[in-house]
């Protein structure tokens, strides 16, 4: 077998995957919900929803952390997903060979630390910065500098774990959990190391993150019916459903991995990005960066359109991205596209906004081991604008060796990656 | 492995705009505001004609202090580097961005944590308030991802971005990962850098809480130590052209200097740590330095450390603290100490510049620009 690609670089397969979702603990458990059409998506309970236009989310509510924030609980789904990864990949636990590069959610200090600083400043007339800036000065918070600064998690990881060199920190959005794969694979690539780890988490469901999206009017606002709320594709689709969740990959030099004797779970074969610089928050209307993404992945993995078979799509069930996620993949794959699989996972387990991308290449992995292509859930009133095979609501088995999975942001980031059950060698 | 030249330079901070007007101030003590902030001083920028490089108010309008400050220095690279026009380079142009998170209503916050106080239910209460007091745009001016955003809608540079986080080594990963990219023929030309506004009281909040911030008068950087140690916060943003020296001499680009290593780490920090770590970056880098730029903070122990590694790697070279002239500048630390370096050395002032970045709690960096 070759080890390497069309390109003559080295083929990066995959050793370990691990997964936290809504849905469970561990890759198994999520897979089998998944493929299921079994939605995580629920009431949120962590905080009160009271004037709120949004009140449901795929939150995880089964792991606790302590102080209860965005950045423990990201480090926590982080720390789960990796060890599962790296169990599987029977890699050294302690001393990974390798580097870690991490999709991380920006993190800020939130209100109960805040309201803590008042409370601590003694002030009982208006509160000013001023007032915080004083408490802080007393020495009493200073581990909140190190929980609320922006490399913390990927130090403790890397801590965890013992990877190799300077961890990466990396945001891209939406995207950012197929950016961490990305920077694994071009490390690999380069011959700078024979593995990497590369996680994607998000445990960010508090009250001013899912507003400053309630705000830009993102997210769904049918909450009565929490589990039907995410329906990508269909007609009556309005916002997405933010998740939490984590996910890792083992990433090996194929040669490497082989050398020791490991199983390969799959290969990432390609990668393709594309920045759009329409606006901030849409996309370009004619899809062109979208897909330019898809065809550099597609050209990088030397995989043709019509050997794809399975698409893992970024399907965030918002009106806009759908419908352009949808112009862009028929632009590509033209009139197979009617007939092309295309599910989204987020239809079950909501938008894990910095994960997703991390999340949905275990999926895909998972799709391509298992012969399962998990469904698109919510299906019930098809958009006519998307006549498109979304797996409608009850999975089904088909023989997947090449998936194509998108991930597009705010910002114009647009990320694809090309997974495949054997390489395409030279 | 391919040259990668630095063919492009950005810079604005408390000692103004462009690369000349920092090279004078490198010896000179930095622009300092003690009073808008008192006890803690900061660094901060002298605000340029925006206009000049964000020639959409509406683009001005959706941004914040931090991320026009990277638009605006990202503008000034393009330019330097003769890239500005060039539509077809700028769609294949790689970013990558190193960056913390955006500014908060301060005002707004303030309301919020006065009134949760005798609030009846204080979650309903934040729920409403923040409903209703948020700006939703602001969102879009906090998003980490967002500089790097900003710079594609105004600039043009789309080939894709990427952005890091993580303080001052993010600075130091960015130029690493574009280097490398480079050098292994994975991309042509990169723009990358860092953008950082000092003038806010949320991250005046984070490092005081830490015991990082210096509150007595102002003393440069490395002469803190002795009276206890600290950091004071610079607003400035640095941008670099980066790209293969083939690539710069296809398109006719002079280069500057040319990047010759990146090396960064993460030491488990206890005394010595920095100090070794430092000797090992050095190592790698293998260079013989004649002068070099610190990105040192100031904060006790480290910086000695920092001081003490740099005797026996660079003897003799001058050693001048970047923090002198633009303040702290976390994620835009170290892409500014890499210009600085490239400009002494593209005047003929130095051959070979050590350029370094110890993160004032994490993180060990350093960077080595040569003659091109």
């Amino acid at each position: 077998m070759a080890l390497r690609d069309k390109q003559g670089r080295p083929l990066v397969a995959v050793t370990g995957m691990g997964v936290v979702t809504s849905l469970g603990q561990g890759k198994d458990a999520t897979w089998a919900a998944l493929t299921a059409g079994k939605s995580g998506i629920h009431r949120i309970n962590r905080f009160p929803t009271d004037g709120l236009r949004t009140t449901i989310a795929g939150t995880i509510d089964f792991i606790d952390v302590e102080p209860f924030c965005a950045p423990m609980l990201s480090e926590r789904l982080a720390m789960l997903a990796a060890e599962e990864a790296i169990g599987q990949s029977g890699l050294a636990s302690s001393e990974f060979p390798g580097a870690l590069f991490i999709a991380v959610p920006p993190v800020e200090m939130e209100w109960p630390q805040r309201e803590a600083l008042a409370k601590a400043s003694g002030q009982t007339g208006e509160i000013t910065y001023k007032d915080l800036l004083k408490a802080a000065a007393t020495g009493e918070f200073k581990k909140w500098h190190d929980l609320f600064i922006f490399g913390t998690v990927a130090d403790r990881v890397a801590d965890r774990f013992g990877t190799k060199g300077s961890p990466i920190s990396l945001s891209t959005a939406c995207s950012s959990g197929a950016t961490a794969i990305q920077l694994g694979v071009e490390a690999i690539r380069r011959g700078e190391t024979d593995a990497a780890l590369c996680i994607g988490t998000d445990g960010s469901v508090n009250p001013e993150s899912l507003i400053r999206f309630s705000l830009l009017s993102a997210l769904s606002t049918q909450n009565e019916n929490p589990e039907g709320a995410s329906k990508p594709f269909s007609k009556n689709r309005d916002g997405f459903v933010m998740g939490e969740g984590g996910a890792a990959l083992v990433l090996e030099n194929a040669e490497a991995a082989m050398a020791r004797g490991a199983t390969i779970l799959g290969y990432v074969l390609g990668c393709g990005e594309k920045g759009d610089n329409f606006h901030r928050t849409r996309s370009s209307p004619d899809g062109s960066p979208a897909i330019a993404a898809i065809r550099q992945a597609l050209d990088d993995a030397g995989v043709a359109p019509d050997e794809i078979d399975y698409i893992n799509a970024h399907g965030t069930s918002t009106p806009e991205n759908d419908k352009m996620e949808a112009m862009s993949c028929t632009a590509v794959f033209g009139e197979r596209m009617a007939s092309l699989p295309i599910s989204s996972n987020k239809s079950m387990i909501g938008h894990t906004l910095t994960a997703a991308g991390a999340v949905e290449a275990v999926m895909s992995l998972l799709t391509i081991a298992t012969g399962r292509i998990p469904p698109t859930i919510n299906y019930q009133v098809p958009d006519p604008a998307i006549p498109l095979d979304v797996v409608p609501n009850v999975a089904r088995d088909g023989n997947v060796k090449y998936v194509l999975s998108n991930s597009f942001g705010f910002g114009g980031q647009n990320t694809c990656l090309v997974f495949g059950a054997e390489p395409k060698g030279a | 492995m391919r040259d990668v030249v630095i063919t492009g330079i950005g810079i604005v901070s408390c000692t103004g705009e462009g690369l000349d007007v920092h090279l004078a101030a490198l010896s000179g003590a930095p622009k300092t505001d003690a009073e808008t902030f008192a006890p803690y001083a900061v660094h901060p920028v002298t605000a340029p004609e925006w206009d000049r490089q964000i020639p959409k108010k509406s683009d001005q309008r959706q941004m914040e202090a931090w991320q026009k400050l990277g638009c605006y220095a990202a503008g000034l690279a393009l330019d330097s580097a003769g890239a500005k026009e060039d539509a077809e380079l700028k769609n294949r142009m790689q970013l990558i961005v190193a960056a913390g998170g955006g500014e908060r209503d301060y005002a707004v916050d303030g309301q919020i944590l006065t009134g949760l106080r005798s609030a009846e239910n204080p979650g309903v209460f934040l729920n409403e308030h923040l409903m209703g007091d948020l700006r939703p745009t602001l969102f879009l001016a906090q998003l980490s991802n967002l500089l790097a955003g900003n710079i594609s809608i105004v600039h043009g540079v789309t080939g894709g971005s990427r952005t890091f986080m993580g303080e001052e080594s993010s600075g130091v990963d960015a130029i690493r990962i574009a280097k490398e990219r480079i050098a292994a023929g994975q991309d042509d030309i990169f723009l990358v850098g860092g953008a950082y506004n000092a003038e806010r009281p949320d991250v005046l909040l984070i490092y005081e809480m830490g015991g990082f911030l210096w509150k007595k008068p102002y003393a440069p950087v490395l002469s803190r130590p002795a009276d206890g140690g600290g950091m004071i916060l610079g607003s400035a943003a640095c941008f670099l052209v980066l790209e293969s020296r083939e690539h710069a001499q296809a398109r006719g680009a002079e280069p500057l200097a040319v990047l010759s290593g990146v090396a960064s780490g993460r030491s488990r920090r206890k005394p010595g740590s920095v100090e070794q770590a430092l000797h090992g970056l050095s190592k790698q880098l293998d260079g013989k330095p004649d002068v070099v730029i610190s990105g040192a903070t100031g904060v006790k122990g480290i910086t000695e450390e920092e001081l003490a590694a740099l005797k026996d790697i660079a003897p003799g070279a001058p050693v001048h603290a970047s923090g002198d002239v633009i303040g702290h500048t976390m994620e835009a630390q170290a892409p500014a100490g890499v210009a600085l370096a490239a400009g002494l050395i593209a005047n003929g002032k130095a051959s070979d510049a050590l350029v370094t970045s110890i993160g004032h709690w994490r993180g060990e960096g350093a960077m080595r620009v040569t003659k091109a």
